[in-house]
């Protein structure tokens, strides 16, 4: 398979004058052609950064980029045709209709002019593309902001956050226009914290965490390899449990308590459970891996799971890291 | 080309941008309209009333002089003697000489003198237009974030940023020179019908052209200016901001306190004696504290003369840097 946008090493500082933030810390994300690609991470991960990047607004510190095995910014001019996006919250000047908004970048690009008709009706807005932008609800605007990224019909597809504002319906058409879209052999990549979402649609996903790469493959890999470190442990009736899970706590286990089992959610490997506990003499009589879903592994990776009795700041990360590994 | 056209096409879409072409009409309109009625063509007749006028005040003026030399000769010895200099005589009778009819004339509209005040208003306002409209053109684009979604679409900054201020200098160099002939054209109309075109020789046509077309310069370095500025604040604001502060504080700061500091040729660093110079190809500033001793004058104030190069190197100078300032950070931002 070729890549169709090819990340390494990608970094970016901003600076301003109230210091330096390191938005990107080597960031790597290779998205194959035909797919839909998710890009998932906790707010100011740098997603929008990494996007921003890519199509030229910013100029990164350092890393390489290659769309269509071009390098850019370098040869973002032969590119730019290819690509459609939307980054950030759509924002366009309101006092102009849609129609206005989208036959004007029509002929900036070269265009034709029936493709608008097309796209309004594609994303659901024919009967309200005369209606000046400002009056629309914010689901509208990213209708708007999703038509004019498919206006010049491109073949990579760059969606930051489409989902923002749309209602449910809009945002189970949405997610068939992806698959359509990505069935007439488009590249979708889409930003997002809606990870139903992307479970739903997604073959591949890259997940981003302070500026950097903690996983990233098939949905279903990703699920295996991050989901794999949780196991239930049942003990034997009558056994004391709150010993054992004292003792597994004591070397540094994640464990959760339940009414009959526990779960022990960082053991990459389960064998430590049991060697753990049976020098002891307590024995196990259930240790089953637990399929854990995307918004689990996503906490998990990302660190960004609520911890009690605290509140979880922006740019907080738990260490991240497996226990018994 | 592409770029060009829709850039054209959003120009005029734009509310702010008819709305102050529209605006900018209507009083240019009532410009003509009201020198059309306060003037009023002049013939033998009109001559011959404003010198019976004229004859007319020296008689009453010469009859007052005479009353009020009585008046003082009365007064002599009397309590009264104080209001009255000491010396009847003073009071001296009005000469005819110094009543000259063109004073008792009703203005008149003489086309190759009245004629260039009227081009530099119609200059001083198309430049107020091109820099309001300008800085609104790229200002809003930045603020919507309409710059952005622009530049998805073609990648190449400059030539994205160029273009926009190339399609503002082009459509208001059309404006202006349409308004120019539709100005000139209607001033000699007005002043067949109330005054004259005398003495409208070639050279009078040229110099009227040649003033016309400083007044196109004049607008596009303001619209270009005023584009420049909100495109580096990436807020039409921003230029409006800068403009009013800087007129603050050059014209109305700096000109107080180089007045009080004693400065000589305070207006030299203001902006209206520039314009006028640019405008009327020079300007004669004057030092009324200084003496330029000479036998055969006496004492004659200094003076300072600013050239319409002097005047159009400023203009030229403005425009590199605003413009130059602006395509550089539009080459080296974060877009964010
Ligand atoms: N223009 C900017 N100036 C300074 N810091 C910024 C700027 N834009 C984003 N950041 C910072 O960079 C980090 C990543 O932001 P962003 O890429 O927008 O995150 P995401 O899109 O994943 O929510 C955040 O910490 C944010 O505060
Ligand atoms: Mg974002």
């Amino acid at each position: 398979m070729t890549a169709v946008l090819e990340i390494v090493g990608l970094r970016k500082t901003y600076r301003s004058r109230k210091g330096t933030r390191k938005a990107l810390d080597g960031f790597d994300m290779t998205v194959d052609a035909g797919q839909v690609h998710g890009f998932l991470g906790p707010n100011g991960s740098g997603k929008t950064t990494t996007l921003r990047t890519l199509l030229g607004l910013i100029k990164p510190n350092g890393g390489r980029m290659a769309i269509f095995g071009k390098e850019v910014p370098r040869h973002l001019a032969e590119t730019a045709g290819l690509v459609g996006a939307i980054v950030e919250s759509p924002q366009f000047f309101g006092n102009f209709s849609a129609q206005d908004t989208l036959s004007l970048l029509a002929d900036a690009g070269n265009v034709r002019r029936q493709r608008v008709t097309e796209v309004l009706e594609l994303v659901g807005l024919r009967d309200r593309g005369k209606e000046r932008v400002k009056t629309y609800s914010l689901g509208m605007k990213q209708r708007l902001a999703v038509a004019s990224a498919l206006l010049k019909e491109p073949k990579l597809l760059i969606l930051d956050e489409p989902a923002n504002g749309l209602d449910p319906g809009g945002i189970r058409e949405m997610r068939s226009l992806m698959r359509n879209l990505a069935a007439s052999g488009m590249t979708v990549v889409l930003s997002s914290h809606i990870l139903g979402e992307i479970q739903l649609i997604c073959d591949e996903v890259t997940i981003i965490a302070a500026g950097r790469r903690v996983a990233s493959g098939s949905v279903a890999s990703v699920l295996a390899t991050a989901g794999g470190g949780k196991v239930r442990v049942r003990l034997e009736p009558g056994v004391d449990t709150r010993g054992a899970v004292e003792l597994l706590r004591a070397n540094g286990a994640q464990v959760t308590v339940e009414p009959d089992h526990f779960t022990v959610g960082n053991a990459g490997n389960p064998a430590q459970i049991t060697r753990i506990l049976a020098e002891r003499q307590i024995y196990v009589s259930e240790l089953s891996p637990v399929s854990a879903d995307l918004e689990s592994v996503f906490l998990e990776l990302t660190g960004t799971a609520p911890v009690e009795g605290q509140n979880r700041q922006v740019d907080q990360t738990a260490a991240v890291g497996g226990w018994g590994q | 080309m592409s770029l060009y056209r829709a850039e054209t096409r959003r120009l005029f879409k734009r509310r702010f941008t008819k709305l102050f072409l529209l605006g900018a009409v209507v009083v240019l309109a009532a410009v003509a309209v009201s020198t059309f009625l306060t003037n009023e063509s002049v013939g033998p007749e009109q001559i011959a009333a404003a010198k019976a006028e004229a004859q007319a005040q020296f008689e009453r003026d010469t009859q007052q002089v005479e009353k009020d030399r009585a008046s003082c000769e009365a007064a002599k010895g009397t309590a009264q003697a104080n209001q009255w200099p000491p010396d009847c005589a003073q009071l001296t009778a009005p000469r005819l000489e110094n009543y000259d009819y063109e004073w008792y004339m009703p203005p008149t509209f003489i086309f190759r003198e009245s004629f260039p005040d009227m081009a530099t208003t119609l200059a001083a306002l198309l430049a107020l237009a091109a820099f309001i409209i300008g800085a609104s053109f790229v200002g809003a684009e930045w603020n919507s974030g309409g710059m952005m979604n622009l530049l998805l679409w073609r990648p190449q900054r400059l030539r994205v940023l160029g273009t926009k201020l190339l399609t503002l200098l082009l459509t208001f160099t059309a404006i202006t020179v349409v308004l120019s002939a539709l100005w000139t054209g209607a001033f000699y109309l007005l002043a067949e019908a109330r005054g004259s075109t005398d003495s409208m020789t070639p050279g009078a046509w040229q110099s009227i052209g040649l003033m016309e077309l400083r007044g196109l310069a004049l607008v596009l370095v303001a619209g270009a200016v005023g584009f420049g500025l909100a495109s580096l604040g990436r807020h039409t604001a921003m230029a409006l901001g800068v403009t009013v502060g800087a007129l603050i504080v050059f014209q109305f700061g700096l000109g107080a306190v180089l007045q009080l500091a004693k400065v000589q040729f305070v207006d030299a660093f203001l902006i209206p004696a520039w314009l006028i110079a640019w405008m009327d190809k020079e300007i004669t500033l004057e030092d009324y504290n200084s003496c330029d001793f000479s036998s055969v004058n006496g004492c004659q104030p200094e003076t300072l003369t600013l050239t319409w190069t002097m005047a159009g190197s400023l203009l030229a100078g403005l425009f590199v840097v605003v413009v130059g300032a602006a395509m550089w950070t539009m080459r080296s931002r974060d877009i964010t």
